[in-house]
């Protein structure tokens, strides 16, 4: 078959809403912008971990504790589900982390933010899981097999993310006053780096043309962020705090809210490693993965002896 | 050396009276390892009783390039189908 033909096919399938697996004919930009997502993806979950880890030690009784733990746990899944289905595009583990590590590879900018407060593990609960359940939902139906089924799993688990998040809140802006100011602090400091998590707006955001036409990505940013703005306004009305943003109000004839501009500057800034935390971050991956390797190499060392000892007594015998 | 740890396929029961199905994938030193990783990524809400692990390099898989070649002879020999027999309407419980 002509690559002109192998291409008409491709796109034929995707436009019948089949799914494309690992060993069948892909254009190589279609293979290059999948590792590029996928692995950007499994990296934020694994660097996601560590704004949270921060509080694990700290929180405030042991139902809290071991919750928080649990979500934790959940994220280190969630990379590794990820990994794996990047990897059936024929790229290696170790060739992902090492772009990590060199700071090649890029991750979600919201973790590049510090926990401060106790409250701050309710803000990321609810609102940037929140925004990841928004951003993941239509992922499910990606065009790409294994990146699909693996969002299939993370979206199972990740309402309960959510759900622990506003439980926090709930019970700080029911408790003191200090409780529920310290809750809206977090609402002010998360607020608008979350809105930043759906992308530049649709006019700015470079790959977002082809990747609907692959049906990678399915509803633009500027749509899942409205979204997100509807369904969260609410409930922060219900926690009787308030959205930082002057300009939010509801619109009776579009049936939105309307909301303030976003600042790009210090999104882009953030992008570019120069946001509170990006050095600490790295830092800290970086260190793990040094710090594991002789585990790694330990772990196959023995493996490789146990299967010798194996194989001499199966000959002696 | 190779720095990865070999890769595995990993295969869930979710109950018994269901055949295992493929989950995903992980890296392990072996198969112990794979097996108990496999627990705690797969398994972490009572996904499953069952867990068989391989390694992938063990799987031999059919060519996505020769689908029509490979599974087309199955195509016209409808006779395989219980629809192929056309029954009398007054022959029941067929
Ligand atoms: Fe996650
Ligand atoms: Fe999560």
């Amino acid at each position: 078959m002509s690559r002109e033909r192998m291409e008409e096919y491709f796109q034929a399938t995707i436009d019948a809403d089949q799914k494309i697996e690992p060993k069948d004919w892909m254009p190589d930009a279609y293979r290059k912008t999948l590792i590029r997502q996928i692995s950007q993806h499994a990296h934020s979950e694994i660097v996601g971990m560590l704004p949270e880890g921060n509080w694990i030690t700290r929180a405030p009784n042991l139902r809290r504790k071991a919750a928080l733990l649990a979500k934790v746990q959940d994220e280190a899944g969630h990379g590794l589900y990820l990994y794996s289905a990047c990897e059936t595009l024929g790229v290696e583990r170790e060739e992902l982390l090492d772009q990590l590590h060199s700071g090649q590879a890029k991750y979600s900018s919201i973790f590049n933010y510090p926990t401060l407060t106790w409250a701050d593990i309710g803000a990321i609960g609810w609102l940037v899981d929140g925004a990841a359940i928004m951003n993941q939902v239509p992922l499910c139906r990606c065009s790409y097999g294994p990146y699909a089924r693996a969002m299939v799993r993370i979206c199972k688990e990740e309402s309960f993310h959510q759900r622990q998040g506003y439980e926090i809140m709930l019970t700080l802006c029911r408790g003191s006053d200090e409780q529920k100011a310290m809750a809206q602090d977090a609402l002010n400091r998360w607020w608008w780096p979350a809105l930043m998590m759906f992308g530049p707006n649709d006019k700015e955001s470079t790959h977002s043309e082809q990747s609907m036409k692959w049906r990678i990505k399915r509803i633009s940013n500027d749509e899942l962020r409205q979204r997100f703005v509807d369904m969260t306004v609410p409930q922060a009305d219900f926690l009787g705090i308030q959205v930082p943003d002057p300009d939010m109000k509801w619109n009776e004839s579009t049936g939105h809210y309307d909301f303030g501009p976003i600042n790009w500057d210090e999104f882009w800034n953030v992008v570019k490693g120069n946001g509170p935390c990006n050095r600490e971050r790295l830092k800290a991956r970086v260190q793990a993965h040094e710090e594991g390797s002789w585990v790694r190499e330990a772990a196959m060392a023995y493996a490789e002896k146990r299967k010798q000892r194996a194989e001499e007594r199966a000959r002696v015998a | 050396m190779k720095k990865d740890w070999p890769l595995w396929e990993v295969f869930i029961r979710s109950k018994n009276g269901l055949s295992h199905k493929h989950v995903g994938s992980l890296h392990a030193a072996d198969a112990q390892m794979a097996i108990e990783n496999a627990r705690d990524v797969y398994t972490r809400r009572g996904e499953g009783i069952s867990i068989w692990v391989v390694e992938s390099r063990h799987i031999t898989a059919s060519s996505p390039d020769q689908i029509e070649a490979f599974f087309d002879p199955a195509n016209d020999k409808v006779y395989r189908h219980p629809t192929f027999y056309k029954l009398p309407d007054e022959v029941d419980h067929i």
